[in-house]
């Protein structure tokens, strides 16, 4: 049975499709990614498939009930960690847990020993009587996750969960991650940043509401037409510029001190971009041709659409 | 829902101040402000008389206990000066011969000037004033009878004997004091309950508590129980004071007084959670709880009495759960009457507070989309 499946799930906000037809399904047990530029349309399918929202048009199953239909026994089924920090500031670690317990019916007789597991497995045991308020960034993170797991949820939705995160909490965060998929946990994780989308066992890629691609990350990286050219030059920022007058039909990005070149043919292009930079006196230390990584696919993709939009 | 309410409460000890000392400092306060007796009305004489009978008769106004002479006056012009500035609120005006007028048998006048800015004030000084003087025609009248014709004996007039009752010395506290009850337990509660539900949408945490099973019928009681039981102690610890500080008598049953609070304060927190759910900021729910409590204030009875009102306004009142407690907490506390008399209004209160609930209970459902 599929953890999650939608049918030509939509929603309008006014005259603004926030989410387009979108149909795609999840096993149990994946790890699924869910992955657009900011206001891609990402939180509201993340709304609509936790029953917060109903869609405007479509249907969707989570955890085989129907969000609309069967919207209360979903519930019980899942947990869900919101961008934003959706526990109270002004009540400790604890007492935000056992909240959470209360209202999720967990049992009196198991609850002590389920929270001192889950602050253990999340590393907040020493926080326990801290004011969630006062908790780092990673910290309140590790906490709206432990509360959505109060429950033993059997899909756990995150929504760009480690947003702001410093990177050692973002590896912790994502070892617990790991931790639940064994345990045979779906989860849906929605992330702007690509390295994290890149450890999902599937992605769907999202853009103005619309699915366009789907897939694992070695398919999705599939989805690249021609090839990447790397430069690496005195002046990144300039050169890119430069580049992108010079060269229209190449989609230049620019990532630090390197620029990536999408093109079809990678070697009148390394000779034309070769001249261009000479000719405005920009040294080049270094071009070759890489393989894709999942932002050259996601910005390439993402410039087709915007192509395809402006032709519609 | 319940415990956490009151952690969030009792963590802020800000909010513990606003809901216990607040009460009782503003029942302290409005038990001696808010009064309509007028006492001790700065007076101002301007006697151009000077006679014998102008200053029995100032004396007569002295000793009646409301008026207190602040200074006599030789001129229209510091008249004037002293009404502008409000230094005397009453000037009465004795012209020249009021006495020899008087001894000739005709009619003396006495001139009240009143300072009518604050109309009501002025109509019950005003009154006074009638009573003190046909009083003193009246003695003046016998005095007189009596020296001309010896053992004559003036004509039985119709000596009027009014009795208050409930409020025998007609003392503006006594009824005053259990509305403040009344008005100070609605602001409270509605601007409690009124911020719960917004603040929850503000601080983000509305949206992890709808993807919980909860029901709204839980998250409303554990919105409005904690609340619920805050008013209660408000509106004891207000009784307490108006009793035992104010001497405000309380005749009637005070269980039945706690049944109308109970579904007084259903009607409040109704209307508080409704306005909740409705705002989006805690602004807006700031804007709209006093939106509602002005009104509801004014179209009481509290001040105003609801009898003079324009009938369709009158009509406007019936919608009003204050209207309702006022009459009940009055009655209880100065009339002693009991449910027998009370229940229309009691009703009244019930289907009010059980539709505000359904009505916020219903609105929360969906708050998201």
């Amino acid at each position: 049975m599929d953890a999650i499946r939608t049918e030509n799930l939509t929603r309008r906000f006014g005259n603004t499709v926030a989410v387009d037809r979108l149909s795609f399904s999840v096993a149990e047990g994946e790890l699924f990614g869910l992955v657009g530029p900011d206001g891609a349309g990402k939180t509201t399918t993340m709304r609509l498939l936790t029953a917060i929202m109903d869609p405007t048009s479509g249907d969707a199953w989570v955890a085989g009930c129907h969000t609309v239909r069967e919207e209360a026994a979903i519930k019980d089924s899942i947990g869900y960690v919101s961008q934003r920090f959706g526990l109270y500031q002004d009540l400790t670690v604890s007492e935000n847990m056992n909240f959470y317990a209360d209202i999720y019916g967990v049992p009196r007789r198991d609850r002590t020993e389920k929270i001192d597991r889950l602050l253990a497995f999340s590393n907040l045991a020493p926080f326990k009587q801290r004011l969630a308020g006062n908790l780092s960034g990673g910290m309140k993170q590790k906490l709206g996750l432990a509360c959505a797991l109060i429950h033993t949820p059997k899909v756990l939705f995150l929504d760009e969960p480690t947003n702001g995160v410093d990177p050692v909490s973002r590896r912790d965060f994502w070892r617990i991650l790991y931790q639940l998929v064994r345990e045979r946990v779906t989860i849906f994780i929605s992330t702007a940043y690509l390295d994290e989308a890149e450890r999902c066992t599937r992605l769907a890629l999202l853009h103005r509401g619309r699915l366009l691609a789907l897939g694992t990350p070695g398919e999705v990286k599939q989805l690249m037409r021609g090839a990447i050219l790397e430069l690496r030059t005195s002046d990144a920022r300039r050169a890119a510029v430069l580049l992108r007058k010079e060269l229209p039909d190449c989609t230049v990005g620019l990532y630090g001190d390197r620029i990536h070149m999408v093109t079809s043919e990678p070697d009148a292009t390394k000779a034309s971009a070769t001249a261009v930079l000479q000719g405005a006196a920009i040294a080049i230390t270094v071009v070759r041709q890489v393989p894709p990584t999942l932002d050259d696919v996601f910005v390439s993709v993402l410039a087709q659409a915007e192509v395809g939009a402006r032709h519609e | 829902m319940l415990v956490k309410e009151f952690i969030h409460i009792f963590r802020d000890p800000k909010m513990k101040a606003v809901i216990f000392l607040v009460p009782v400092i503003q029942s302290m306060i409005f038990g001696y402000a808010v009064t309509t007796d007028v006492k001790h009305v700065a007076t101002a004489v301007f006697d151009l008389d000077n006679s014998q009978a102008s200053r029995e008769l100032v004396a007569r106004f002295v000793r009646s206990g409301y008026f207190d002479v602040v200074a006599r006056v030789q001129n229209e012009g510091q008249v004037r000066v002293l009404l502008d500035r409000g230094r005397a609120r009453a000037v009465l005006r004795f012209n020249q011969g009021f006495e020899r007028e008087m001894l000739a048998g005709r009619t003396a006048r006495l001139q009240v000037l009143l300072d009518g800015a604050d109309s009501n004030s002025a109509g019950i000084v005003l009154e006074y004033s009638a009573r003190i003087a046909a009083e003193f025609s009246r003695t003046v009248l016998i005095e007189r009878s009596a020296r001309l014709a010896g053992a004559f004996r003036p004509p039985g007039g119709v000596d009027l004997q009014a009795r208050a009752w409930f409020n025998e010395n007609l003392e503006s506290r006594n009824f005053y004091v259990p509305g403040v009850i009344a008005i100070l337990v609605m602001l409270i509660t509605l601007m409690l309950t009124s911020m719960a539900v917004v603040r929850e949408k503000e601080v983000g945490t509305m949206e992890q508590i709808l993807v919980t099973p909860i029901t709204p019928g839980e998250f409303i009681a554990g919105k409005t129980l904690p609340f619920a039981l805050i008013g209660f102690v408000d509106v004891i610890v207000i009784t307490a004071i108006a009793v035992f500080w104010f001497e405000v008598p309380i005749r009637g049953n005070l269980l039945l007084l706690f049944l109308a609070t109970a579904l007084y304060l259903m009607t409040t927190l109704g209307i508080g959670l409704f306005i909740s759910t409705i705002s989006q900021t805690q602004q807006q729910a700031m804007m709209s709880t006093f939106f509602f409590y002005m009104p509801a204030i004014l179209l009481s009875g509290f001040i105003f009495p609801i009898a003079n009102m324009p009938e369709s306004i009158q009509w406007l009142t019936y919608l009003n759960p204050l209207r309702y407690f006022l009459i009940v907490i009055r009655g209880i506390f100065l009339k002693g009457i009991g449910i027998s008399v009370l229940w229309p209004q009691l009703l009244a209160l019930a289907v009010m507070g059980l539709l505000t609930l359904r009505a916020a209970a219903g609105r929360f459902h969906k708050t998201m989309a």
